[in-house]
């Protein structure tokens, strides 16, 4: 049935129903909503008129998830993020405080076999990058942060763009962005103390059985003083896709040159609150830093959309390329603090996998950079000085 | 083109609200679509401004005659300036403007926070302003059909070829 047989069969009913005495007398009165010709009352169309728009309007809420209080959307998950951090006004509502490096990434060229990638050519690429720890609080001391993470943002001569967001533990804590949520809450502040409930990520983590590798890693991996002896992965994973269209489901860890040293957190408790930023500082000043970007490319079985899960660590691991950390600058007034490094921010060659993580994260990514660049002025610049 | 840019909107609001994997894909739609939308909408006003438009019924009331006129102006200028905002806002938010696959859109706005937030919200209230625009353009168009039963909308629907004189 087209449109227009609805529209002649609406046309015959309205006919019959109202039969037109005299179309002169319709055309002549120049308010047909008062028109005295009492053969064709208008009321009903009206109100199917009505009922038509509130039936697009609601439509429309529905969709934006304005009738659905208990939907988990960005704001959401956002609000909870700031809730967790102490209403970080300015700043990203994760990893809220971090420090800005520029430097170079120095592809050899093996990457190629894998992605058509422009940037895993042969070449040299400049990059863009942010160190940060996983609080939501900017003012957090360095040695509260368990996870510590590098994000980048690789350019091509082309203009495509590879940006990430990495973290030093081997695996996520969680699998899903509703996992995800309830954690974030687990660590809400209380209003009282100030201070989250510590019962209530532990009743999480026992509630969460995939968190598992996570808890092992975070109790019992060595504390370092510096960002620079870190490994910092990909966690999601990813499909390179070679020139001739084959993908390739891979996962990515940018290896450090140097070795860790380990400490104990009670040390760093020492140290004052900013030791991340100053031991960065004066690693470079001596000379860069330097990461391996080691692909590991998954077998048939290894599971594409599950972040608590490792893969077997005897998969072929390619060694791409070296990212070069030449200067950090602060972020009040660094070249990282307007970026939003979304995950699933691709090159041609590059494509995210189905890990719904990864969704979420572009999607909240972008409502905490909405909510920022709109706060700018509660982060102020300081007009030059660094 | 309505359906398109109806489609547009739903895909907007529906889009940031949800962290679902469909976020990606109504993003992988939003930004061709709205580019469509731009070229469509170019050339729709290159058309008007050329051909002009089907005359309104001349015992219409004046008050609806300058309503018409307001709404039809609003609509071009916001079947324009949303995309051209959507290009202007990822531009200033430093975003690469990748509209499908290889396809990509040079930056038009330089890279800052303040003009970003600007442009954020303009696309976001604009939308709003646009669906509003065109509920209250459906409504019109349907008051035409139903209730004045005059020539406006078999001149906007395409599948209506009955000349009025027809009608007794």
């Amino acid at each position: 049935m087209s449109l227009r047989h609805i529209d002649e069969l609406l046309d015959e009913a309205l006919d019959a129903t109202f039969p037109a005495s005299d179309p002169v007398a319709i055309t002549e009165d120049r308010d047909p909503i008062t028109a005295t010709v009492a053969t064709r009352p208008p009321l009903a169309v009206l109100a199917a008129i009505v009922f038509i728009l509130v039936a697009c309007a609601l439509a429309y809420a529905y969709t934006a998830g304005w009738l659905s209080p208990q939907q988990l959307t960005p704001a959401r998950m956002v609000d909870a993020l700031s809730r967790r951090g102490g209403d970080p006004v300015g700043h990203r509502r994760n990893h809220a405080k971090g420090i800005c490096f520029t430097g170079e990434f120095e592809a050899n060229g093996a990457g190629a076999v894998l992605s058509a990638a422009p940037m895993l050519a042969r070449g040299r690429y400049p990059v863009i990058g942010r160190f940060a720890i996983a609080t939501g609080n900017p003012q957090a001391p360095d040695a509260t942060a368990r996870v510590r993470s590098m994000a980048i943002r690789i350019t091509a001569p082309d203009r495509q763009e590879w940006r990430s967001g990495m973290n030093n533990s081997p695996v996520f804590a969680v699998s899903t962005p509703e996992a995800f949520f309830e954690m974030t809450k687990a660590q809400e502040l209380d209003p009282l103390t100030h201070k989250p409930n510590p019962l209530a990520l532990a009743r999480f983590f026992s509630n969460h059985p995939e968190s598992g590798s996570f808890v092992a890693w975070a109790r019992s991996a060595p504390w370092t003083s510096s960002y620079a002896d870190q490994a910092y992965n990909s966690l999601n994973a990813f499909y390179f896709i070679d020139a001739a269209g084959h993908s390739h489901l891979v996962r990515w860890s940018m290896r450090p040159t140097l070795p860790a040293s380990p400490v104990s957190q009670s040390f760093l408790l020492s140290l004052g609150r900013d030791f991340l930023d100053l031991d960065l500082s004066q690693r470079l000043a001596t000379g860069p830093l330097r990461w391996h970007l080691i692909v590991t490319v998954a077998e048939r079985s290894d599971p594409s959309s599950d972040a608590t899960l490792a893969w077997p660590a005897n998969r072929r691991q390619l060694d791409v390329g070296t990212l070069i950390v030449e200067r950090a600058e602060s972020e009040s007034d660094g070249p990282c603090r307007d970026y939003n490094y979304d995950p699933t921010i691709l090159p041609v060659g590059i494509r995210p996998s189905r890990d719904p993580l990864l969704a979420a994260r572009s999607s909240a990514y972008a409502r905490s950079f909405d909510l920022r660049e709109a706060e700018a002025a509660s982060f102020p610049r300081s007009h030059g000085a660094k | 083109m309505a359906l398109m840019v109806i489609a547009m909107l739903f895909i907007g609001i529906g889009m940031v609200a949800t962290l679902r994997p469909r976020f990606l894909t109504l993003l992988s739609i939003h930004k061709p679509l709205g580019s469509l939308v731009l070229v469509l909408a170019l050339l729709r006003l290159g058309v008007r401004l050329q051909r002009g438009a089907p005359p309104l019924p001349s015992d219409l009331p004046r008050a609806q005659v300058a309503a018409a006129i307001a709404s039809h102006v609003l609509l071009y200028v916001l079947l324009i300036v949303m995309p051209l905002i959507g290009w202007s806002m990822l531009s200033a938010g430093g975003y690469p403007i990748v509209i499908y696959g290889p396809i990509r859109l040079p930056g038009i706005m330089p890279h800052d926070a303040a003009l970003y937030a600007l442009l954020r919200s303009a696309h976001t209230l604009l939308a709003y302003l646009l669906f509003a625009t065109i509920l209250a353009h459906l409504s019109a168009a349907l008051f035409h059909a139903w209730v004045r039963r005059d020539d406006v909308f078999p001149s906007m629907a395409p599948w209506r070829s009955r000349a009025p004189s027809d009608r007794t």
